[in-house]
């Protein structure tokens, strides 16, 4: 059995190689017996889901599935500002060490240390084991855990990381990723020279210092004052590497973390007796799953194809940094924040037993009212916070988060879902009357903030992206990223029309927008759905697509960047500069 | 094994289903058709091993006899990568569209801003896609033309040679009828350092000073 199954891979990788090599037309297929002429045969057992790269990616040794308890990353401590070592100091200090950012801290004035939380994140050599059966692996990860830890941040409070890179040097380091890395908080409402620019990267023994205001969009607009719009809320976020030509590299080498958003609804206790509180389910029942497919190579160690320039597909799924671990849980309601760490792969998550989901989120943004669905869809770099309960389950019941989208290589997800049964299984629950709780406390509310207003008297102007593919090159507006042209100047106060136009009639994927999240007024001319209606810091792309949207330029200015999340396409130049103008 | 298979196949063995199996045993002839034919193909394409164990060095480049413009017999591996810093290019003699127009003046002005790095610390490679076509003649020429200085050297060779280089290098389209079309390949500019495993795709069409940084971002050069 496994070896028929070993030997027809080999056989469906192998042609997929020879497709490409070979230079075979689709007649010398048909003849040779390895296409039908409805498509190709040798892809319809998913087989291809091996064949990441053009010369045909390693198959990863197999591990044993279930064995492996799900990890969950620490909550960072917050520090003292003098364990920093220096104190953080709005000028660039350059002769602490300091680098990574030409421009001061703006607002500094609304930073007050005694009022702030400090992290010091060191981006450092770690050995990650990602499952037992496997070698350790040396990976960069943020304080030494894959993910990194969790940054428990509250809207109206700052937080200052200082991000420190103990990575080897240059001249030392041999292999896949670069140890230069210049971070993003990613679905944050923050400055330009916090926001992790891909050419903010700072050299091994520097450090950088990221002012994270966490006043919500809108803090600067006397209508609302310094706490910003309460539609602009903002939840589920994550840190990653965005160094230039290299961030699909140095995340997949490890280099990402997660950052919670709470407030004075999502207050993070369950049992919080103020009478704003949700009461979502928190602690140990708010549960980050971070999905990230890998391969290994025949030793074990994690292979990143340096040379397959379409997208890494990995044949290999961990979740929180664990290959197919299991999590025991409690019979009741959890609260799942799910991202999708790529780098290439879209997921479509659904519970292997049909039930249903409630979902929170929408790219780390809260929707204005709970949706119960049957799966959640995750691009490259989303998140998506669900509820699951587990109360009806019988103890010893075991079941499967599985990932149902079909996707044979990076030009992005092949037609309809598959069915749950025929998905790949990511993770397993196993329900535990053991850990039953004395009821449940947790709450859903019936709604959350209705979506800010959408307002065409506020328009400055409009403007349309156009991202393509040219023989081989990516480019936006015809232009491959050049750090010298800045393709778009909004002034800040003023709100634009930003279109977003997918060229390609065959690759699909997420375009990143930072600064804050737009709504969506048209896909392909046609108005979103009153359900589909959320605030997003991502346009989903289809072949042909074209998608139209409205979003602010509020509180900060400067450079940001706007890129495909398809972190191998971004580093290769699928990416454009704007920049708010004061 | 099929406990552990769970882990990677699309459909475990308990969810096999009598469909499935059929369809399975309606692919028997054809893997046992196709393995032969690929096994041919994959010895005359493929020579040295599939994917690095070691890493990206020897073993994974493979170390194919090709042609300078100066007529000169180099090899891919020995000769041109191992322990360099390298800019690898695709292109043929006979483009003449905006792209490879663009492409050729961005690397003669990179070559320029190089200066005489190029050939010291920095080697450029252009490929031809049309190896039947360009001879060493044709590519002395081209690169006259072009006024193009020592440390930038164009490449022939057979055509399965040429191709194994592209598909190596990851310069490949996964849609192989437009796979076939030297057109597509033309946008693309690896930059690599050979020791350190440190490869980093482009377009060709950016400008030769921000290829200049990413040169010397790949190379280890502090920017």
């Amino acid at each position: 059995m496994a070896g028929w199954r070993q030997r027809l891979a080999e056989t469906a990788r192998r042609n997929r190689v020879e497709l490409v090599n070979s230079g075979l037309t689709r007649r010398d297929l048909l003849q040779l017996g390895l296409l039908t002429s409805t498509g190709y045969l040798v892809t319809k057992l998913g087989l291809s889901t091996r064949a990441a790269g053009a010369g045909g990616a390693p198959k990863s040794p197999a591990t044993t599935p279930w064995v492996e308890e799900l990890p969950v990353p620490p909550i960072a401590s917050a520090v003292d500002v003098a364990s920093l070592g220096t104190t953080p100091r709005q000028e660039l200090d350059l002769a602490s060490g300091e680098r990574g950012r030409s421009t001061p801290h703006q607002h500094w004035g609304l930073y007050d240390p005694a009022a702030a939380d400090h992290y010091l994140i060191e981006n450092r050599v770690t050995l990650t084991s990602w499952h037992r059966e496997l070698p350790l692996d040396p990976c960069w990860c943020f304080n030494g855990t894959f993910p990194g830890p969790r940054i428990h941040a509250r809207h109206g409070r700052p937080v200052l990381v200082r991000f420190r890179n103990q990575l080897p040097g240059l001249d030392q380091h041999v292999g896949y990723g670069r140890p230069t890395p210049s971070t993003h908080v990613h679905g944050g409402h923050n400055a330009s020279e916090s926001d992790g620019h891909p050419l903010d990267t700072i050299e091994p023994g520097t450090f950088k210092d990221h002012l994270l205001l966490n006043r919500r969009a809108g803090f600067t607009d006397p209508a609302y004052g310094l706490g910003g719009d309460p539609r602009e809320t903002l939840t589920t976020l994550w840190y990653h590497d965005h160094c230039l030509g290299f961030s699909a590299q140095n995340v997949y080498r490890g280099n990402l973390g997660l950052y919670h958003l709470f407030n004075e609804f999502d207050t993070g206790d369950e049992n919080d007796p103020s009478p704003t509180a949700w009461r979502l389910p928190s602690g140990d029942f708010d549960v980050p799953l971070v999905l990230h497919d890998r391969v290994f190579d025949p030793d074990g160690k994690g292979f990143f194809d340096l040379f397959d320039l379409d997208g890494i597909l990995g044949d290999t799924f961990t979740v929180n940094g664990k290959i197919q671990p299991f999590l025991r849980v409690a019979r009741r309601k959890y609260r799942f924040r799910m991202l999708n760490a790529g780098p290439s792969r879209c997921y479509d998550c659904s519970l292997s037993n049909q039930q249903s989901l409630v979902q929170l989120t929408r790219d780390g943004n809260l929707l204005p009212l709970p949706l119960t669905v049957d799966h959640v869809r995750l691009a490259v770099g989303d998140r998506v916070d669900v509820i699951v309960d587990f109360s009806r389950l019988p103890s010893g019941t075991r079941l499967y988060l599985v990932n149902c989208c079909a996707q044979a290589d990076g030009r992005g997800p092949t037609g309809r879902p598959r069915p749950p049964a025929l998905g790949q299984k990511l993770l397993q629950f196993v329900v535990d009357g053991s850990l039953d709780t004395k009821g449940d406390p947790s709450r859903v509310p019936d709604r959350f903030f209705d979506l800010p207003p959408v307002d065409p008297g506020d328009v400055a102007t409009e403007r349309t992206f156009v991202f393509d593919r040219t023989s081989g090159g990516w480019g936006v507006n015809g232009k491959p990223f050049d750090p010298d042209l800045i393709m778009a100047r909004p002034r800040s106060g003023t709100a634009e029309i930003w279109n977003f136009v997918n060229n390609s009639s065959r690759w699909a994927y997420a375009v990143h927008v930072p600064l804050e999240a737009h709504q969506v007024l048209a896909w392909n001319g046609q108005a979103p759905a009153a359900d589909d209606a959320a605030r997003e810091d991502a346009v989903w792309l289809g072949p042909g697509d074209s998608v139209k949207t409205f979003r602010r330029f509020r509180d900060f200015v400067g450079r940001y960047v706007t890129h495909g999340r398809d972190l191998v396409h971004s580093d290769h130049a699928l990416m454009f500069q704007w920049k708010v103008e004061p | 094994m099929s406990g552990a298979s769970p882990a990677r196949d699309a459909a475990p063995a308990s969810a096999m289903t009598r469909r499935r199996w059929l369809a399975l045993l309606g692919l028997l002839p054809l893997a046992a058709a196709a393995i032969p034919v690929l096994e041919f193909l994959d010895r005359r394409r493929r020579p040295g091993s599939q994917r690095p164990v070691g890493g990206f060095h020897r073993g994974y480049f493979p170390n194919p006899l090709l042609r300078t413009h100066d007529d000169e017999r180099v090899r891919l591996y020995d000769d041109l990568l191992r322990g360099k810093t390298v800019l690898i290019h695709f292109f043929h003699v006979d483009c003449r569209d905006a792209l490879c127009t663009v492409a050729t003046e961005n690397l003669v002005q990179l070559q320029r801003l190089l200066g005489e790095r190029c050939g010291r610390d920095v080697f450029m490679y252009s490929f031809t896609l049309a190896p039947d076509r360009d001879t060493p003649a044709r590519l002395r020429r081209h690169r006259e033309t072009h006024k193009v200085g020592p440390g930038w050297t164009f490449l022939t060779g057979t055509a399965s040679d040429l191709e194994l280089c592209r598909v190596r290098f990851g310069i490949t389209d996964p849609d192989p009828v437009l796979d076939r079309e030297p057109t597509q390949h033309t946008n693309v500019l690896l930059l690599g350092n050979e020791p350190h495993e440190r490869w980093l795709a482009s377009p060709a069409v950016v400008g030769a000073r921000f290829l200049l940084s990413q040169l010397d971002r790949v190379a280890g050069v502090k920017v």
